[in-house]
């Protein structure tokens, strides 16, 4: 059992219960406790922020098939060390997670790391294919909440159609969608603007993205079945998910730190590190998913961290792999670029990162509320330390959209049911 | 002048004046007996391609032979990188043999930017996917500012796919930076959308566009754009935006008529066009190696001998410009 621990005098954000206030917590045999003991570990959080646990709906782990750019273990701990208790790790793996034997593999491989709670996407279509439907059912007896075919979407809107139907037997079960036209995206390495032109690179509308939204959308009405936007980039996507919620579609959407504070224009020095799918957008995609994320339209901040191995990134722009890594800066970034500047409560990005995706992903034991007899997943930052990303990472790989870059906040604990898998800023694990 | 010539917006308009102006005194070397003037002995230039490319990198190896550089062709078939050498690494390697200047020809658009990372000499860029040729659209303005008098006011189509064009693009903006009215025409599915931006027109009739020309610069149409169904078919581009010989005559009698190669007669072209007195298309080749000259030349004389030694001649060299306008 977890040794009690006492975190004093810390400002307590906590959206579930609509807490805001200095308090003490207690973490006692796993739980949050009552009262304060009087043979705890005490940590002084004066100055510091107390809040449940992050929640990662969209994380690339890499395991199995790609261990040297990240594996089960190297990626939980590169969580924890982000301030997350739980993360979602994509079934774009090799073997690709499409059946209950991968399923197990990974929460094996994530038992024995111990330092963060797992849940492995399903892929909804054998080998990622998009032809068959993979056996869904065995996936949610193994423990999958979320099936997604990222990378792509669902080709066929029957295809999307049954899974989004097949699965309203599994309570909560929700299909994610990567929304993308692979015709309108064919051979584009960022985003279709002034850029795009003036770097010379083949490019993709965010109409290729917006096509997809619209179809997915009409699908999710057609099925009654709840649906998942991933990482949206477009201002276009982000208007029709707010009519779809208007009209009461089962439809949540998530969208990336990257996405929020860089665009298009971070590409000038074809930045390997800048490229990913979906691409940067225009300065107005970007203001329009900070709106929405401030006033729920967008409901999660997923880190779609995405370990690129460094031979392929130092590589000629269309010849390296899309995806930034960003599960040890996502909290630093959206405190410093959002709630810093004001756009968003701390309260709201602790529901973004946290109190939401737990809610999406239905995990019970994450995003509080913290409160007696709760699951003590927590985390603890300090929301003035200012450091710069730099490697080394907990992550394999070092493909940071922010390398270099100075940012505020920093995870001082992090506790997964009442263990500090992460003390001090450091990895206990 | 930049260390690295990667694209036009590295040049400024008093820039490229000086690169011309230099390229005139170097092109009368193209016609003396010995060819050859010691500006750059005892540097080392490398064509570094990536894509097959013969004429650009003839051109580029007799500008600097033509200088006395050593010039060394790297291409990419039968060397280590179709053994699978990164372009970090045959870079560190060139870097570590002692290259001056590396010459660059990449279907990556953005490959010499990133080249810039790992070498200290200077890059030049030779074309770069869809990005810039910003060399040939020099040579360009050098045989139209040699043919016509001035740059500034000159009415310039640029007719073809100047979507996927590294040569339009470059064109543009370097037609645009010295004061050219630039047109570009052909299919709008070709046209850059934000063509606007770059300061230039529009149009998708070349037979409206083609009486009030100084200069009509065709664009090599390649058959895998049809493929990609960008246009229904070759023939229909053909008919609608080749230069044909009754196109041609609807020029003004001194407008010139220019192609950067190789040429699809017949297709951007009607042979019999392209064999015009009008057609400056072989003067744009021999103007490509007096301006290729230039830039290495402007590039590499200005920073000094890596190696010491040979000071004497280098500094003789730092002079040769003017001496070469004398006729010394």
């Amino acid at each position: 059992m977890p040794e009690p621990v006492l975190f004093r005098g810390a400002r307590v954000v906590d959206p579930a219960s609509g807490t805001d206030e200095v308090a003490d917590v207690l973490a006692d045999g796993g739980t949050i406790a009552p009262s304060s003991g009087a043979d705890a570990t005490v940590f002084d959080c004066d100055g510091l922020v107390l809040a449940p646990g992050l929640v990662d709906l969209h994380a690339h782990l890499r395991q199995p098939g790609r261990e040297d750019k990240e594996t089960v273990e190297s990626g939980c701990r590169a969580a924890a060390l982000g301030g997350f208790t739980a993360v979602c790790p994509m079934a774009n793996t090799d073997p690709v997670a499409d059946n209950a034997a991968v399923i197990h593999e990974v929460l094996e491989l994530a038992r024995v790391a111990g330092t963060c709670d797992v849940f492995p996407v399903g892929a909804i279509t054998r080998g990622l294919g998009g032809e068959e439907m993979a056996e869904l059912g065995e996936m949610v007896d193994a423990g999958v909440r979320l099936f997604s075919d990222d990378g792509r979407c669902v080709p066929s809107a029957r295809m999307l159609r049954n899974a989004l139907t097949y699965v309203r037997a599994f309570e909560g079960v929700v299909i994610a969608e990567h929304c993308e036209d692979a015709s309108l995206a064919e051979g584009g390495q960022m985003h279709e603007g002034l850029t795009s032109s003036s770097l010379g690179l083949a490019a993709q509308p965010r109409e290729a993205e917006e096509v997809v939204v619209a179809r997915d959308l009409a699908v999710a009405r057609l099925t009654g079945g709840r649906l998942h936007l991933c990482h949206l980039s477009s201002a276009g996507s982000v208007e029709m998910v707010r009519r779809a919620k208007a009209e009461g579609l089962g439809v949540t959407a998530e969208v990336t730190p990257h996405h929020l504070v860089f665009s298009e224009e971070d590409l000038l020095t074809y930045d390997t590190n800048m490229k990913m799918n979906p691409p940067l957008r225009a300065g107005r995609d970007r203001g329009e998913l900070r709106a929405a994320l401030a006033d729920g339209t967008i409901d999660a901040i997923a880190t779609d961290h995405a370990p690129h191995a460094v031979e392929e990134k130092e590589a000629e722009f269309d010849q390296a792999p899309f995806g930034t890594i960003g599960l040890e800066t996502a909290l630093a970034a959206v405190l410093t670029h959002l709630v810093e500047p004001g756009e968003l409560t701390l309260s709201r990005a602790i529901e973004a990162l946290s109190t939401a995706p737990a809610r999406i992903l239905g995990a019970g034991d994450h995003g509080g509320p913290i409160e007696p007899g709760r699951p003590a997943n927590l985390v603890v930052f300090d929301p003035s330390a200012e450091w710069v990303v730099e490697p080394p990472f907990a992550s394999r790989s070092r493909n940071s959209a922010f390398l270099g870059r100075r940012l505020r906040g920093r995870v001082v604990h992090t506790m997964l049911r009442g263990e500090l898998v992460v003390a001090d800023g450091k990895a206990q694990r | 002048m930049n260390r690295h010539l990667l694209s036009i917006h590295d040049v400024s308009a008093q820039e490229i004046v000086r690169i011309l102006d230099t390229a005139e005194s170097f092109r009368e070397v193209g016609t003396r007996v010995i060819k050859k003037v010691p500006a750059l002995r005892g540097r080392t230039v490398v064509n570094l391609f990536y894509e097959n490319s013969t004429r650009t990198r003839i051109s580029f190896e007799l500008a600097a032979k033509r200088l006395s550089a050593d010039v060394i062709n790297f291409s990419t078939s039968g060397s280590s990188v179709s053994k699978g050498e990164s372009l970090k690494d045959t870079a560190l390697t060139l870097q570590a043999m002692g290259a001056d200047a590396i010459v660059i020809r990449h279907s990556s658009s953005g490959a010499p930017l990133t080249l810039t990372r790992w070498v200290k000499g200077s890059v030049l860029n030779a074309g770069d996917g869809t990005h810039e040729h910003p060399t040939q659209a020099l040579l360009d303005l050098y045989t139209m500012r040699d043919r016509l008098g001035r740059l500034e006011g000159l009415r310039v189509a640029i007719v073809g796919d100047v979507l996927h064009s590294r040569v339009g693009r470059s064109l543009s903006f370097a037609l645009v930076k010295m004061g050219a009215e630039v047109m570009l025409v052909g299919p709008p599915t070709l046209i850059p959308p934000d063509a606007p931006a770059w300061g230039v027109q529009v149009s998708h009739d070349i037979d409206a566009v083609l009486p009030g020309l100084d200069v009509c610069y065709m664009l090599r149409v390649q058959r895998e754009r049809q493929r990609q169904q960008y246009v229904p078919s070759v023939r229909e581009y053909a008919r609608r935006f080749g230069l044909s010989r009754e196109r041609a005559g609807m020029l003004p009698d001194d407008a010139l008529v220019m192609h950067p190669g190789p040429m699809n007669r017949g297709v951007e072209i009607d042979s019999d066009v392209a064999d015009m007195p009008r057609a400056v298309i072989e003067e744009q080749v021999t103007n490509g190696i007096a301006v290729r000259m230039s830039l290495l030349y402007l590039l590499l004389a200005g920073s000094g001998p890596r190696a010491a030694g040979g000071s004497a001649e280098e500094a003789g060299a730092v002079r040769l410009p003017e001496e070469v306008a004398t006729g010394a």
